[in-house]
């Protein structure tokens, strides 16, 4: 009798115990396939928000990243709005000196809560307030994950990291339709304010065919040099940006791997890989012979 | 006759102070805390840089969120050896002090759990949801494996720990209202429910100290006159029964590793039952 009761009893103890193991992995089950939806839903980064620099690629980025702000804490140009600005060295141009800057909107930001950017994680809008570019890096060296790191800004001939090697985003002239250099005016807003001047972006310079006498100075930015700042952005003189920061996934083409450029394969190969074309006989009309 | 409201004997024989002491300590911390953070952005007084999901106080001493660093290990980040050590740290404080100690005296959600919880109590709500107390540990293994294969910290978008102090210190967003539907859960649906069966950052400190020092002992439970105000009062009721009821030659120390240690029973008990210990 007793012996029975106590496998009686075992066995309701084994049934509540599964009951209950049950019921918890269920809630916890749906709790997870809600948060997985909105996680999913929201993973994609919109282009007008920019990552810090030494930012890993966006992928990465968002498994380093912790959330915790310290890097937007650290932007001098955050603390030079909240008169909080540390000692700092007054040297360099004025475009890459914060201390010189006058502009009192802040650039680091964290994604707030419904924010379509992941919660909690870095971005500037180059229009509102571009990347100072400081020498110092305030921002890469409060990053306690690496998520920001200094060995995504290895300047590879000099072997120290270097600011200027931030490829935060690229800068792209997306409408030059309304581009005031396109329309034969001068204006080089973009250019003068460039922090890599002449490298990064270039006036290239062609005839006006509307006067067929004066030159059009083309805002010409190069990926090689450009550091995805936004300076060019924010100084674009238009009611809207001709040109415009845009994360380097979506801004950059990319060659078929399979192809090759003629004039390359020929100085790699000291000649050319294919006969030269064939000389063929100029055929014109009769009464041009 | 008038239900019994907890708290009335205490303060009648104890006096209000006495029976409040350990709340208003708990009090103190959490909003001190949250204070040295704001201190910062508000006043310009920088000793805690960052938030709860990883700081740096002083300058120097880094520390990171144990569940957070899980997630982003996941996610396929080796982390940088500031955000280790930082984790090592609170790994090793909570596992000698006790780990839940942060969601009584540290976690600012706890301040709109708690006032949610009393809310629950004194409109006499019933029980509406019935949730294993266990759900939080399968949440948290869920949440590691929804960041394994995310390749991001998933979390984040919901955790309302950091949402809640994130909030504060860099701006709310549309927080709010995750913060209010917690609130409502707690209050309407089920007594406690974030707390003490989801929270998978609470889950994380628990696991944390199996033999954590700092516990809570049912000294005089000879004193016990079944009032039930300490079950009533009790963020994880559950934990007090082995302790006060269990007979004589088992222990009157809380030995669960879900005790948050905030103190509570001891204030509320008019016999003064409860004291803090050591695990002996």
């Amino acid at each position: 009798m007793s012996d029975n009761n106590k496998k009686q009893q075992k066995e309701n103890a084994r049934r509540r115990f599964l009951r209950d193991s049950l019921s918890a992995a269920a809630g916890a089950f749906v709790l997870a396939v809600g948060l997985g939806a909105y996680q999913r839903s929201a993973q994609a980064v919109p282009a007008r928000a920019i990552r810090p620099p030494g930012a890993l690629p966006e992928k990465k980025f968002q498994a380093a990243c912790l959330r915790c702000g310290q890097c937007v804490r650290a932007c001098h140009a955050n603390l030079l709005r909240n008169n909080d600005m540390p000692e700092m060295s007054t040297e360099g141009p004025a475009e890459v000196n914060p201390n010189a800057s006058v502009e009192l909107e802040p650039v680091l930001r964290l994604a707030e809560s419904g924010n379509d950017i992941p919660t909690g994680t870095p971005y500037f809008i180059p229009r509102i307030s571009p990347c100072r570019l400081c020498e110092d890096m305030p921002c890469v060296q409060a990053c306690p994950s690496g998520a920001l790191s200094e060995k995504n800004l290895l300047d590879k001939e000099k072997k120290e990291p270097s600011i200027y090697q931030a490829r935060m985003g690229l800068a792209v002239l997306i409408n030059h339709e309304n581009c005031i250099g396109f329309q034969g005016l001068r204006c080089d807003v973009c250019y003068r304010n460039c922090p890599v001047i002449d490298k990064a972006l270039t006036l290239d310079m062609q005839v006006n065919q509307r006067t067929g006498v004066h030159t059009r100075f083309i805002p010409t930015v190069h990926s090689e040099h450009c550091t995805g700042c936004g300076k060019c952005e924010r100084s674009c003189i238009l009611e809207h940006p001709a040109i415009k920061v845009l994360p380097l996934a979506l801004a950059r083409g990319e060659l078929g791997h399979h192809y090759r450029l003629g004039w390359q394969e020929k100085e790699e190969a000291g000649k050319s890989l294919i006969p030269e074309a064939l000389q063929l006989p100029a055929r014109r009309p009769e009464e041009l012979l | 006759m008038n239900a019994r409201i907890p708290g009335h004997e205490a303060v009648a024989r104890k006096g209000w102070l006495l029976a409040n002491r350990w709340l208003l300590l708990r009090r103190i911390s959490q909003l001190g805390i949250l204070g040295l953070f704001l201190a910062g952005p508000l006043l310009g007084i920088w000793i805690i840089r960052g938030t709860l999901s990883a700081s740096e106080t002083l300058g120097f001493l880094p520390m990171t969120d144990p569940l957070i660093m899980l997630q982003s290990l996941a996610a396929g980040h080796p982390a940088a050896s500031t955000a280790v050590i930082g984790t090592l740290i609170v790994v090793v404080f909570y596992a000698l002090l006790s780990g839940r100690v942060f969601c009584a005296w540290v976690c600012p959600v706890n301040l709109v759990t708690d006032t949610a919880a009393w809310l629950n109590r004194r409109m006499g709500m019933k029980k509406v949801l019935h949730l294993s107390k266990s759900t939080r540990y399968w949440f948290m293994a869920a949440i590691l494996l929804l960041s394994l294969g995310s390749g991001t910290i998933v979390y984040e978008w919901l955790n309302p720990v950091t949402l809640l102090q994130r909030g504060l210190l860099f701006g709310m967003g549309m927080g709010w209202m995750l913060l209010l539907a917690l609130f409502l859960f707690d209050a309407f649906l089920l007594r406690r429910g974030w707390c003490g069966y989801l929270c998978p950052v609470g889950a994380m400190y628990s696991l944390l100290s199996p033999a954590a020092v700092l516990r809570v002992k049912a000294d005089g439970r000879e004193r016990c006159t079944d009032c039930q105000d300490c079950f009533a009062v009790c963020p994880e009721p559950q934990v007090i029964r082995p302790a006060l009821k269990g007979d004589a030659q088992s222990t009157s120390i809380i030995l669960s590793r879900n005790c948050l240690n905030c103190g509570r029973c001891i204030d509320i008990c008019p016999h003064n039952v409860f004291r803090f210990s050591r695990r002996t």
